[in-house]
Parts: structure tokens; C-alpha cells; sequence
């Protein structure tokens, strides 16, 4: 997989810290493969929404890559849930149902981004870029090359 | 990739193939990403039985505009293939990872088609994917026929099988739409 300009903390240049909620395992193994490529750290992982709330709670994680189609509680819902409770969350959605209506009604209930699956590494990159602003600086670390 | 139905391939109560397309054009598009290679469709049939599962199977269902349901269908060792292709490392054919990268393989095709298909005009839900364990499934019947793709991938075949209906008449845009 291509390794990308590591993405770390403007604050204390430690990595960005991500917490992953997707009920299938073989996605949050995906994407955990592709947070490494970027210099990151996964912090946790939720299955569904209800333990995304409480891993959120937990752990304060930097970004959070919520998927959508979830058993409980979908992740349109847990991303709203979170944002009342720490406006400052940075949720980004990550789901194979991209369309207009549902990714206007993430971002209308507190997401800050929106990728449909499959995720191409690049894409997600520049969206951790953005999310992240001038929170997180894009730097060069030893042994990873773009 | 567009494909038209032969008429072998038709029932008495056509599913149309303006719904079918998305659905082909997704799983294209996901396994050629996936496999990094192309893939072509080797057959495509309506489904006169009772289906009966090849190997490793995800089922998803849809509610909505348009009702039914979808499943992906590999035999074991394709299953394996696909999902070490995926995982970037050789899995064994008891890992878990080999049954839940087909459940999102099958995830990711339906979304990508819904998507395209709600652009239309169509509203869906899509439901979880869940392992289909059993040998056989419903017959199709006579408002839920089922149409079999099947998909020549560089790691084996991978078999389409969709079950759709109209759950209410559609609307006249949605009617243009789709050529009602």
C-alpha cells in the first residue's frame, strides 16, 4: 500500500489518533492499514453506534471514520449523539450509500466529511487533511516517503 | 458494462433492467478496484429454483421504493482468494476475515448501486449484510423473480444473485425513469 506524508498533531506533533466504528471487521482492518500509511494511530474500535458513544467518551480520539449501515444504532445517529455531547468531534462517514440525501443528513447532524466505500487511500488522505485543518500538519517522518 | 436480457433470460413479470444495471455496473466497478483487474460477465440467467448457495454467501436485504434481496456467492477457495487479494496477505480458508470480507464485498456493491439507483428517483434501506448459511433459499415467485450474474474475476467466479420487486406503483418521474 502507497505511504503517504505522515499527518500528525499541529499541538505536539504526536500522530493524529483515530477511533474506527464498522460492524464488519474486514473494513475496520482496511482502513486501520491505511491509517498507518498516513502516520496515524488507531485509538479504538466500535462495531456500532452504541459502543462508538462510549468509545468516543473514552478515548477523545482526534478524528472519528463512522460508517453508516450499522446494527443498533446507525451511524448517522451516533455521529449527532456525539457531536452534542463534544462539538469539537471531527466525525467523517464512511460508507458504500453515498447519496445526496444521506450525505447531506450526516453532515447536517455534526459529520465534517463524507467518503464512500470502497475508500480509495488518497481520497481518505485528503480528507484527513482537511478535517484535521490547522490542527494537524503533514510532515515527513523517518522511513515514510510519498 | 451494459447488458440487455436474452429471452431465455426473461420471466412472465420482467424485472426491468434499468434496476439491474446499477447493481452490475457496482460490482464491476468494487471487484475491479478490489482485484485491481477487470472483470467481464460470463452469464447472466433468470433463476427458475429454489436458490441454492455455491460457498461463502452474504446476503442483503432492501426495503423501500423497490423490495428484496441481494446476495453474493463464492465457492469456498474463490472466497479465500478474494479475500487475501483484499487483505493484502494469504488467509486461510477458516478465517473469519474470509466471511466478512465477502459480507462487505456485498455491502459495498449494494450501496454503491442503491446510490446510484436513489439518483433515479429510487428511495432504499439497505439492511446490514448477513452470512446466508443455509443450502438453499426461496424460489423465486411471481413478483420476486431473481436474476443470476455471474462475474469472470482473475481469482474465480463470483455469482450475483438479486431478487427485486416494486413495492408501490412508482411515481411518474420514477416511472420515466425507468421506462414503465
Amino acid at each position: 500500500m502507497e505511504q503517504f506524508v505522515a499527518v500528525k498533531r499541529s499541538k505536539d506533533g504526536q500522530p493524529v489518533r483515530y477511533l474506527v466504528v464498522d460492524d464488519s471487521v474486514f473494513a475496520r482492518k482496511n482502513l486501520a492499514r491505511m491509517i498507518e500509511t498516513f502516520g496515524g494511530q488507531v485509538a479504538g474500535e466500535a462495531g456500532d453506534g452504541m459502543s462508538a458513544i462510549t468509545e468516543y467518551q473514552r478515548l477523545k480520539p482526534d478524528i472519528v471514520l463512522m460508517d453508516i449501515t450499522m446494527p443498533q444504532m446507525e451511524g448517522i445517529e451516533a455521529a449527532e449523539k456525539i457531536v452534542q455531547q463534544h462539538p469539537e468531534a471531527r466525525i467523517v462517514m464512511v460508507s458504500s450509500v453515498g447519496y445526496q440525501e444521506n450525505i447531506v443528513a450526516a453532515l447536517q447532524r455534526g459529520a465534517r466529511h463524507f467518503v464512500q466505500k470502497p475508500v480509495k487511500p488518497e481520497v481518505l488522505y485528503e480528507v484527513i487533511k482537511y478535517v484535521m485543518g490547522e490542527d494537524g500538519t503533514a510532515a515527513h517522518a523517518a522511513g515514510a516517503g510519498s | 458494462m451494459e447488458l440487455r436480457l436474452t429471452p431465455r433470460a426473461r420471466g412472465p413479470k420482467k424485472m426491468k433492467m434499468e434496476l439491474i444495471q446499477p447493481f452490475i455496473n457496482a460490482a464491476d466497478a468494487v471487484l475491479a478496484q478490489g482485484l485491481q483487474s477487470p472483470t467481464s460477465v460470463a452469464n447472466l440467467s433468470m433463476e427458475q429454483e429454489a436458490y441454492r448457495r455455491k460457498g461463502v454467501a452474504a446476503l442483503i436485504w432492501v426495503t423501500g421504493d423497490i423490495e428484496g434481496r441481494i446476495v453474493i456467492d463464492l465457492d469456498p477457495d474463490t472466497a479465500v482468494r478474494l479475500a487475501s487479494r483484499f487483505a493484502g496477505a494469504e488467509l486461510p480458508e477458516s478465517d473469519e476475515l474470509v466471511r466478512e470480507t465477502v459480507c462487505e464485498l456485498a455491502n459495498q456493491v449494494i450501496g454503491n448501486a442503491v446510490t446510484s439507483l436513489n439518483d433515479q428517483g429510487f428511495h432504499f434501506r439497505v439492511h446490514p449484510p448477513v452470512l446466508h448459511t443455509s443450502e438453499h433459499g426461496p424460489k423465486s415467485s411471481e413478483d420476486t423473480e431473481a436474476l443470476v450474474i455471474c462475474f469472470e474475476t482473475c481469482i474465480g467466479n463470483v455469482f450475483l444473485n438479486i431478487a427485486l420487486r416494486h413495492a408501490c406503483s412508482p411515481n411518474p418521474e420514477r416511472a420515466a425513469a425507468v421506462g414503465h
